[in-house]
């Protein structure tokens, strides 16, 4: 424990050479230990990093392979045109819909889980959180399953008499799947955020206004906002760029930013435009995340 | 800074401040403090918090490094080492107890890490579990104990080391009022027992006169004065001191001879000799409410500093009243005793205020 | 209107919302269960009970070879993570040091970046040192099982730093102090006191580089080289070609696998949460 600051006396005294040697050998340390972590991250992150940025101003071959000799910008004036367009537009509105579902069931739910006993509550949070820590891949394929033609859901909808489903390979099959895998990250920073709510609050607002609509809409959405925020852009930002899920469940019929990228480079073979597009898909996320550490979701 | 003490044995020095300082970027937190802690006594390091009495007892401790000057430990000079190279052992404020060992092996800990005998270990850790009265008890955890048998057992963990000072940081603060009370008492007898320096930081200045041979006040990073808790309260050599031991008045005026101060108001009155400045400074008269005597105007006895004034407020306090009473220039505090049978003074009323010469401290302002 | 309705009506609500939470969220896990055992050649459908798609399994070679490489890749590169990143989040949490602040944002990438840029980073990364190798040194290197570890190793120790770091956060830095004022040198008060109490943290973050090494898809799959498939992504390119019954019992395994994982992940939660009680009333009752 330090003591705080004090007004200085503005004597001028000369650092102590102890002190420095100690400083020194502090930093020293320091810097050994995270030497070999730092390395590695560096190597094998930030120069993948930097190829990516590299290759994104390079120029595909006729062949497909990628030319590092003409730098242009033809892999960001791609982006611009209609086909990139599209997909980002239909991925953008996908993760928009699922962001919405999601925290329209989701508030509720972590507005029921913060009223309860303490024992009931994370008994419950934790039921929420194991589905999310089974392989992401089967919880993919269970909803395949579920939604095939012939599948359970069509076996029900057909033995009540509302004729087969065939939700499989539609853009609904895509929400399901997307809000399935990232429902928690909704339920969780508004539990942190509706648990942090002080219940006098929504007390007083029921004394002055009344009805339960408005004190939702003036005291509590206001208060809940950075879990609201937070579990926005935590279920937004993988949605957009989601692979597996639209992969599995979508068909790849109409094509989103993940597959798009990824064919790219196992198909098209256009290297550069698909490291342009994972680069702005980066960027995105990047200022998702500063947007979600600025309105405090870190403090949840 | 040592108050000479007179006597003729030779007191060993056991921890040696010169010109000690710490700076933390551009603050000082620690300015140029020249100290000397005997052998054997329970010294107090007194002040407000962010004062750097903290601070410097890291350094003692060598948790952290003076910026400059040089501190010795029974003369050999340590300024740079390690705290796992001194032979002192801190009690933190929060104790520090390792949670995940029990008491009788964070209590071994030190011992363990000098690579002592296992028996010794063994021996000196019973010891020194019994020192501190908790026999018994060598195999709770730490989140089992109250926050008085975390203290004792953090007292053990450093005393079973025998290090040459043992240094506390604020350890009663966590205490309730009664516990800490005890723990007072206890420290004191314990010190008298183990007989080994003790250097304590605290901000409770009616803890430090209670339990200390000598106090240290600091002030925003000043060592401002080293005494015994009667030296520190009859004769403060300052203002901060004066008013952070205890309670005073203080009147403004200058320094007419080493025994005279012309007060604000113009009066002259008679001071202790004192070395507090030169023939023209100005400095203040210290003067304790309980030193004050309050009598009806006119009744003040002859020959004695006197003031005049009118009582604004009485408050009682059951075993002492508190008057307020204001002269021309300032308001004066006096506390008196509480006695049924005598007639307080109310408010609206003219009264003297008296004291014998010796009854105050002039202190720079 | 009255108060007691108006509170009511949203409880039965609440409770009908919470229930078709949970059942939505593992209603299709239980399914797959449920028909992993189903006799019927058509995946979805009931077919009366039967273990010969758990049976078959057995055979499979080449899925027995991509389950060695998934364990194999998943436990080295996790030890490998654990590893540098407990180094890092004690160098970040207890030090001050050179471009500690870019190593710092460096660690934060891995966690935010989506899977997709990550697998085309990786593979551009080798594909380019592959050809400076060759055309350097002469050798021809292809991608294959160290490409998988290291590429799971990069993304790895981030979330393995972050799981320490708000351990040691959590830890009262006064313990070290304590230790080096008892005599201990830096490695004794690392191995007597810290590691102890990180010790939850840092498995908790090797168990989450298991699940995620485990789990992964896309980054894998771009790195794979032609012998050496994992798990998940030879599932992967199943599932595309079409379901099968053998795809549901390979599922419920992968399921019942992680959930083991999850079961020990819960129960050192549950450790690191009572040493964390434990702590909080050692350090002196009050602040």
């Amino acid at each position: 424990m330090v003591e705080g600051r004090c007004s200085g006396g503005g004597k001028a005294v000369s650092v102590g050479i102890a002190e420095a040697k100690r400083d020194r050998s502090e930093r020293r340390r320091g810097l050994l230990l995270a030497l070999p972590s730092f390395a590695y991250m560096i190597l094998f992150f930030a120069v993948p990093l930097i190829i990516v940025l590299v290759y994104s101003f390079a120029t595909r071959t006729s062949t497909g392979s990628t030319s590092l000799s003409d730098w242009n910008l033809d892999a960001y004036r791609k982006l611009g045109e209609p086909i990139v367009r599209n997909v980002v537009l239909r991925s953008v509105v996908l993760a928009l819909v699922t962001t919405a579902i999601c925290l329209l069931v989701a508030y509720p739910f972590a507005w029921f889980c913060a009223h309860q006993r303490p024992v009931v509550r994370n008994m419950m949070l934790v039921a929420v959180m194991i589905p999310f820590w089974t392989n992401f891949l089967v919880r993919n394929y269970a909803w395949r399953l579920l939604l095939s033609s012939g599948g359970p859901i069509s076996s029900f909808t057909e033995a009540i008499g509302l004729g087969e489903t065939n939700i499989l390979f539609t853009k609904t099959a895509v929400v399901i799947g997307l809000v399935y895998a990232y429902l928690p990250f909704m339920i969780l920073p508004l539990f942190a955020s509706i648990d942090r709510l002080d219940r006098r609050l929504v007390e007083a607002g029921r004394d002055l206004y009344g009805s339960g609509s408005q004190t939702f809409r003036r005291i509590v959405l206001p208060l809940t906002m950075p879990g609201v925020i937070a579990g926005s852009i935590l279920v937004f930002v993988p949605s957009m760029g989601a692979y597996v899920t639209p992969e599995l469940l979508g068909g790849g019929k109409e094509t989103l930013l993940g597959s798009y990228i990824v064919t790219q480079f196992l198909t098209a073979r256009n290297w550069p435009v698909g490291a342009s597009l994972s680069f702005v898909l980066m960027a995105v996320m990047l200022v998702s995340t500063i947007i979600y550490f600025r309105s405090g979701g870190k403090n949840l | 800074m040592n108050a000479p003490n007179g006597s003729e044995e030779k007191v060993t020095v056991a921890v040696s401040l010169r010109g000690i300082s710490k700076l933390f970027d551009d603050v000082t937190a620690v300015d140029s403090v020249d100290l000397d802690i005997d052998d054997g006594e329970f010294f107090a390091l007194l002040g407000p918090s962010g004062c750097g009495k903290t601070t410097t007892l890291r350094m003692i401790a060598g948790l952290e490094i003076p910026s400059s000057g040089s501190l010795q430990i029974f003369g050999d000079e340590v300024g740079s080492l390690p705290p796992n190279k001194r032979p002192v052992n801190t009690v933190f404020q929060n104790y520090a107890l390792f949670p995940h060992m029990s008491v009788a092996d964070n209590v071994a800990f030190g011992l363990r890490m000098r690579k002592v005998e296992k028996s010794e270990i063994a021996d000196r850790v019973a010891q020194a579990i019994s020192l501190v009265r908790m026999s018994g008890m060598e195999n709770r955890r730490p989140s089992q104990l109250s926050g008085g048998q975390q203290q004792r057992v953090a007292l053990a963990r450093a005393l079973v080391n025998r290090p040459k000072v043992l240094l506390l940081d604020e350890p009663l603060a966590a205490l309730d009022l009664k516990l800490r009370q005890e723990m007072q008492f206890e420290l004191k007898q314990l010190q008298r027992e183990v007989g080994i320096t003790f250097v304590f930081v605290t901000h409770d200045q009616e803890e430090a006169l209670a339990l200390s041979d000598r106090i240290g006040v600091m002030n925003d990073g000043r060592l401002l004065q080293v005494g015994s808790p009667e030296e520190m309260y009859d004769a403060p050599a300052d203002r901060f001191v004066a008013d952070f031991i205890g309670r005073s008045n203080f009147l403004k005026g200058t320094l007419e001879s080493s025994e005279v101060v012309c007060l604000a108001n113009g009066q002259r009155i008679s001071v202790p000799a004192v070395d507090v400045g030169s023939v023209g400074d100005d400095v203040q008269v210290s003067l304790r409410p309980e030193r004050v005597m309050i009598c009806d105007a006119g009744t003040a006895p002859e020959g004695m500093a006197r003031l005049s004034g009118t009582v604004e407020t009485e408050t009682f306090l059951g075993n002492s009243v508190i008057y307020r009473v204001a002269l021309d220039w300032m308001t004066v505090e006096v506390e008196t005793d509480h006695r049924p049978d005598v007639e307080r003074h109310h408010a609206g009323e003219h009264v003297d205020l008296w004291w014998r010469d010796d009854a105050v401290a002039v202190v720079r302002p | 209107m009255s108060q007691a309705t108006n509170r009511r009506l949203p409880i039965w609500a609440l409770r009908l919302n919470g229930s078709a939470v949970l059942l939505f969220l593992y209603a299709p896990i239980i399914l797959l269960l449920v028909f992993s055992f189903s006799a019927s050649r058509i995946p979805g459908q009931w077919g009366g009970f039967t273990t010969e798609w758990y049976a078959t399994l057995f055979d499979d070679s080449r899925l027995q070879r991509t389950i060695s490489v998934s364990v194999r890749v998943a436990l080295i590169s996790t030890v490998i993570a654990t590893v540098l990143g407990t180094m890092s989040a004690l160098a970040l949490e207890r030090f001050k040091f050179r471009g500690r602040r870019v190593f710092d944002a460096l660690l934060y990438l891995p966690i935010i970046i989506p899977d997709v840029t990550m697998a085309v980073m990786m593979l551009m990364f080798f594909s380019q040192s592959f050809n400076l190798v060759e055309a350097v040194f002469g050798i021809a290197i292809t991608k294959g099982f160290a490409t998988i570890v290291i590429s799971h190793v990069a993304f790895n120790i981030a979330f393995v730093s972050v799981v320490v770091r708000a351990r040691i956060a959590g830890m009262d830095a006064t313990l070290e102090q304590a230790a080096s004022d008892l005599y201990a040198t830096r490695w004794q008060a690392f191995r007597f006191v810290t590691l102890p109490l990180i010790a939850p943290g840092v498995l908790g973050g090797a168990l989450l580089a298991v699940t995620l090494s485990l789990d992964d898809v896309v980054v894998t799959q771009f790195v794979a080289g032609p012998g050496s498939t994992t798990l998940p992504v030879y599932v992967f390119s199943l599932i595309r070609k079409g379901v099968t019954p053998t795809i549901n019992a390979v599922s419920v395994i992968m399921l019942v696998a992680s959930l083991i994982l999850v079961a020990g992940s819960v129960g050192l939660q549950r450790a690191n949460a009572s040493r964390g009680r434990q702590q909080l009333q050692t350090t002196g009752g009050t602040s």
